[in-house]
């Protein structure tokens, strides 16, 4: 693999568990839009357990899981207080504040940033990434998956059925913190290097729109919108800055004719070739009937 | 009796929506709550289902205290809402609705029950795996029901659900409301169609601004003047 396509396969891998954090409050109905301060706080919490601590990366990646997902759990709960565009608010504002503190503070090196020492290879990022990809895809096959899109379809409505929906909400919130702090610790080991600037609300932004354009529907959806945002403006790289045009079209384009995003759960059912079987014999049935 | 309701009172911050209902329903016994719009009949079976806490009295199910339970208790001890507007989740698929109602269930017994389902309503079996928005709205109400079924509820309570329906789907359901008596499931209907619901019940109580007016045998609401002209309107 050449540094260049390592590079790329490297942040793909980053940013699709980082996708996944975002994606499983978004397929319960919660628009985070603070994803970068999430991220910020795991990437930190490996620096400082590494180069500070000297704590090997089987210890410095899980204990910025824990420390994110213990984040995640208790921001939920002023969070969880706010609705739709004050939740997107609400989160970006935490987002914000963990920034500032990390830019002002000197135990984390402030605008200098931090030195990583354990470096981590491309492998590890791979495997992780696969691993929480089939961690999320399990959990929307679950019980508890059915009942985050059903809050995210219709709220009252679940808690007839005796869906805890606040229960179901904070444990999202709070496996997002873990994810995205897995995300952040990976990107810390793998780059070796972090800096606050590098988190900010752009990152935030963009995390949030490769789960919404790829579709919130599916588990399918982060994995379909992480290969489009990460791959398309390399491939769009020969245009020169004119990428950027081309990739704000395609985004507004996209949001005008999918608003449910790339991969929807029709389209999934559309593709699989179990429902393509039975629906036929379906459409047989009837015409028999008939 | 399986269902009391003693001297219920809910409130909305000052709207003094239920006041003072008391209630019985037997094992076997269809029961229907009549009355205007505003009389406090969809706030009763949301205090009843546990969406709203009640300000006063108490409710025993099935031998218990179950006034201060949550909505997923009281669905754990088989006591089931089919809320008002049908209200099932029009994105999810047919077969994914049907699993939301046995979201509460621990059982291995689900499946089946669904199968049960499907035999019974053979549309939705045909649908099973479309999104529900596609069912039309005697379909929907089927659904809605089917859902609540998967509970194994020992009272079942339903909040108008002829509203919207045609004639033929009505005249429909409360055939499978009766025979769903006939199952050993307690009904608690609140209605506005008063004559169909006076023809499945047994029992009927007349609310009004929150408080039973009116209460007796279907039979004698039937021919009841006052019901007539003074809750319902019709001469």
């Amino acid at each position: 693999m050449s540094g260049y396509m390592a590079g790329i396969v490297a942040i793909l891998c980053i940013n699709l568990i980082f996708a996944y954090a975002i994606f499983v409050t978004a397929a319960a109905g919660q628009l985070n839009l603070g994803g970068a301060g999430f991220q910020a706080i795991g990437a930190y919490a490996a620096a400082y357990a590494s180069s500070v601590l000297m704590q090997p990366v089987w210890i410095t990646i899980p204990a910025a899981m824990a420390i994110t997902a213990l984040v995640g759990f208790l921001i939920s709960f002023p969070v969880l207080r706010t609705r739709g565009v004050y939740m997107v608010l609400a989160t970006f504002a935490f987002a914000e504040v963990v920034a500032g503190f990390l830019l002002r503070s000197t135990t984390f090196g402030g605008a200098i940033g931090m030195v990583v020492p354990d470096h981590v290879g491309v492998p590890v990022l791979i495997a992780c990434a696969v691993g929480v990809t089939l961690l999320v895809f399990y959990l929307m096959a679950t019980r508890v998956g059915l009942a985050m899109r059903a809050i995210h379809d219709d709220e009252p409505v679940s808690t007839i059925m005796g869906v805890n929906v606040r229960a179901v909400q904070v444990a999202t919130f709070t496996l997002a913190g873990a994810l995205a702090g897995l995300s952040g610790a990976l990107y810390a080991h793998h780059f070796s290097f972090v800096e606050a600037q590098y988190f900010n609300a752009l990152l935030s932004i963009y995390v949030l729109l490769f789960v919404l354009i790829g579709g919130t529907q599916t588990a399918w959806g982060p994995l379909v919108g992480s290969l489009f945002f990460t791959l398309i403006p390399e491939l769009l790289r020969v245009g020169g800055s004119w990428r950027y045009v081309v990739f704000g079209v395609a985004i507004v384009l996209m949001m005008a004719i999918r608003p449910e995003g790339i991969v929807t759960r029709q389209l999934v059912a559309r593709l699989s070739p179990r429902n393509w079987l039975t629906r036929r014999k379906t459409v047989l049935g009837e015409r028999h009937a008939g | 009796m399986l269902l009391e309701v003693e001297a219920l009172d809910v409130r909305y911050g000052r709207t003094h929506a239920v006041r003072g209902v008391s209630l019985g329903v037997g094992a076997d016994e269809i029961v229907t709550v009549l009355g205007s719009n505003g009389a406090g009949k969809t706030s009763l079976l949301r205090a009843l289902q546990g969406l709203v806490v009640p300000s006063g009295g108490r409710v025993i199910f099935d031998g218990h205290d179950i006034t201060k339970l949550s909505p997923p208790q009281r669905l754990r001890r088989n006591l089931a809402l089919v809320p008002e507007g049908r209200q099932i989740v029009l994105s999810l698929s047919v077969h994914e609705n049907l699993q939301m109602g046995a979201y509460c269930r621990d059982d291995g017994g689900v499946d089946r029950d669904i199968d049960a389902i499907y035999d019974r309503f053979p549309n939705l079996a045909a649908r099973r795996a479309m999104p529900a928005s596609v069912l039309s709205g005697g379909e929907q109400q089927m659904l809605a029901i089917s859902r609540a079924l998967l509970a194994r509820p020992k009272l079942m309570m339903l909040d108008e659900p002829s509203l919207g329906l045609s004639p033929l789907l009505v005249e429909r359901l409360f055939g499978l409301i009766t025979e769903l008596r006939g199952e050993g499931i307690a009904i608690l209907l609140v209605e506005q169609n008063t004559h169909m619901a006076l023809e499945v019940a047994s029992r009927g109580l007349v609310m009004e601004l929150g408080r039973v007016v009116l209460e007796g045998p279907a039979q004698e609401l039937r021919q009841s003047d006052r019901l007539a002209a003074a809750y319902l309107g019709h001469a």
